[in-house]
């Protein structure tokens, strides 16, 4: 008796936070799908009545689209590549014992801390900018010809931009990873004749699986809409558009909520693709 | 052609000298069982045999080579840890391949070792499990197996014992003693454990602080202790200590009788005592007597079921000829 009134005390007491979550998700979920259906342009004559799906047709239809979504796939898996690969070697090499550890280990963390608006503005003034970026000193310093990184390798420019803020979160999750290694295996496959670089492979990675899961997929539904970084570098220009950026000037600068929201649709349904693709992949890696 | 010899081995963390020069000679075959208390420097020694800690100065030689300066893999032995240190995500197969498949040997000959390995040790219902769903027991005989199947010249056992309930620890005690048999070949295990080293070797190294204090069959050790330290260290229970009046009658600062040695009587004895705490074992009992006379608590063995019990007044007389004498620096006359 007295779990079953305590059951339904904690769902009465969880009701309200639920109802909260679940409204915060639902309406605006809602009113995408509504606005989605209607020919609705704030500034030329407001909601003009339902059209259908013209919209979606309108959104797909449109030269830009493709583009943007390929744009998306090769930012967002670059990004994961990049920060996996150099994470896992972060990692290793923050585990080593050294000087310095504990200060070493918050300064690899800070760009996780440090704003997207502002690491992409530095980034892109600091560094890139094609007259007074270090880049550009370095290159003259080489006697290569400056690159003009937001319109030559716009889309470089954002990988390597996203690339360095999502660095610290993989590393951080890894290094907790390779910490809870066992040292005894590792021992044993010294015995065992492992080369260091085998021991890698056949130990130590295997073992990070589970990490790597967990990365791929948080930094995946993060990256997804990643927008900040686009607006204050190329502002969509050199084929830097994604899918969340192509959304936001279809609502905002063409002034077009109705076409904006059938992209929004399309957005969900391509994360949610990417999802259950990764799902599938990673439900294997975490059943273990 | 398992022969280890240790020769003036020693080693340094940082200022502190675990291991000062140490000499020492495994010989082929034996089954040699390191014992100690904890922080002895037992696992330290083994590690070093093994090459996953170097030497400070010193050499090793294994089977005939010069080995100090070996890696690991190339000394040709095998270790079974005390976590066992499988790889978790490798089915059992997999697992005690791995030293094969590290050294590059061809399919077939991998395989058919694996399955004569999990033949000896009754895993061959169980190669395609992974260590995660196997029983402690099952566990350690996969680590053994992968320390088997490359024929090394000697195997090295890190306590692989102390992570196993008491029930499966005397079977696998067993099935390691049994093994050795079979196999003929170097063994050296490291324990704390006195019943262990005195049950499965065939020569104990007893270490304190890094110190060899004394090296000997099993018998050896408990028939003639060096010292107060062996003489209290191997043996279960403890053996009594007495000193003062009664150990310089026999011409010592101190004697040692083990508790299966001394005679109990309800009426006549040297040492008159209360039963403080009997513990009944079955087969045995023991009694720990508070003698007032010799301001000491004695532990006496006796058999199963004697009819003192707890606050009796009983007599000891400990038997003469198995009395063991020290002297002021413990060792023995």
């Amino acid at each position: 008796m007295a779990t079953q009134h305590s059951r339904t005390a904690a769902r009465a007491m969880m009701a309200p936070a639920v109802v909260l979550l679940l409204g915060w998700m639902l309406v605006p979920l809602i009113m995408t799908l509504y606005f989605s259906f209607k020919k609705y342009l704030p500034l030329r004559g407001g909601d003009l009545g339902w059209v259908g799906f013209d919209n979606y047709v309108r959104f797909v239809s449109s030269s830009s689209f493709w583009p943007s979504v390929q744009t998306t796939l090769l930012i967002v898996g670059a990004v994961l590549v990049i920060t996996i690969a150099l994470g896992v070697l972060l990692a290793l090499l923050l585990d080593q014992p050294m000087f310095g550890q504990g200060i070493v280990r918050i300064l690899v963390i800070a760009p996780f801390f440090v704003m997207p608006t502002v690491s992409a503005l530095i980034w892109k003034n600091m560094f890139m900018d094609a007259n007074y970026g270090l880049f550009a000193y370095l290159w003259e310093f080489f006697g290569a010809e400056p690159v003009a990184w937001m319109s030559q390798a716009s889309i470089q420019s954002i990988i390597m931009i996203v690339s360095w803020q999502w660095l610290p979160f993989a590393t951080l999750i890894l290094l907790t990873a390779i910490q809870s290694l066992d040292s005894e295996q590792l021992e044993a496959s010294e015995m065992d004749g492992a080369t260091t670089l085998k021991r890698f492979w056949h130990i130590v990675l295997p073992h990070l699986s589970r990490a790597i899961t967990v990365v791929l997929l948080i930094q995946t539904i993060f990256l997804l809409s990643i927008f900040a970084e686009i607006f204050v570098t190329t502002g969509g220009a050199f084929g830097s558009k994604t899918l969340t950026y192509l959304i936001f000037q279809r609502v905002l600068e063409s002034q077009n909520v109705g076409l904006g929201s059938a992209g929004g649709v399309y957005a969900i349904i391509l994360a949610n693709i990417v999802a259950i693709f990764l799902m599938r992949i990673v439900g294997k890696n975490l059943d273990k | 052609m398992g022969k280890i010899v240790l020769n003036q081995v020693t080693k340094s963390f940082g200022d502190t000298q675990v291991i000062p020069p140490l000499d020492l000679t495994i010989e082929d075959g034996e089954f040699t069982v390191f014992v100690g208390p904890s922080g002895c420097g037992k696992s330290t020694l083994l590690r070093l045999i093994a090459g996953l800690e170097d030497v400070s100065s010193g050499s090793i030689e294994i089977a005939g080579r010069e080995a100090t300066q070996l890696k690991p893999a190339q000394r040709e032995l095998a270790m079974v840890f005390q976590s066992y240190a499988l790889y978790p995500h490798m089915s059992v197969r997999k697992n005690i391949a791995f030293p094969l498949k590290m050294a590059k040997m061809d399919k077939a000959e991998i395989d058919r070792r694996v399955e004569s390995a999990a033949d000896i040790l009754n895993l061959t219902d169980y190669l395609e499990r992974r260590p995660g769903q196997l029983s402690g027991g099952q566990r350690q005989r996969v680590a053994i197996g992968r320390a088997i199947v490359r024929e090394p010249s000697a195997f090295l056992f890190d306590e692989p014992l102390s992570n196993l309930d008491a029930a499966l620890r005397v079977g696998m005690r067993l099935e390691i003693s049994e093994l050795h048999k079979r196999l003929s070949t170097t063994m050296i295990y490291v324990t704390h454990d006195q019943v262990e080293a005195m049950t499965m070797a065939t020569k104990i190294v007893v270490l304190r602080a890094g110190v060899i204090e004394q090296v000997g069959s099993p018998l050896e050790l408990y028939n003639t202790p060096r010292n107060r330290f062996v003489a209290g260290f191997i043996g279960s229970p403890k053996m009594n200590f007495i000193e003062g009046a009664l150990a310089a009658e026999h011409d010592a600062h101190c004697i040692g009788i083990r508790p299966e040695h001394i005679d109990v009587s309800a009426t006549e004895g040297s040492i008159q005592g209360t039963i403080n705490v009997s513990e009944h074992l079955g087969s045995d009992t023991f009694f720990h007597v508070n003698c007032e006379a010799l301001n000491t608590t004695l532990t006496v063995r006796v058999d199963g079921e004697v009819g003192f019990n707890r606050g009796d007044t009983v007599f000891l007389t400990p038997k003469s000829d198995l009395i063991h004498r020290f002297d002021e620096q413990g060792l023995r006359l």
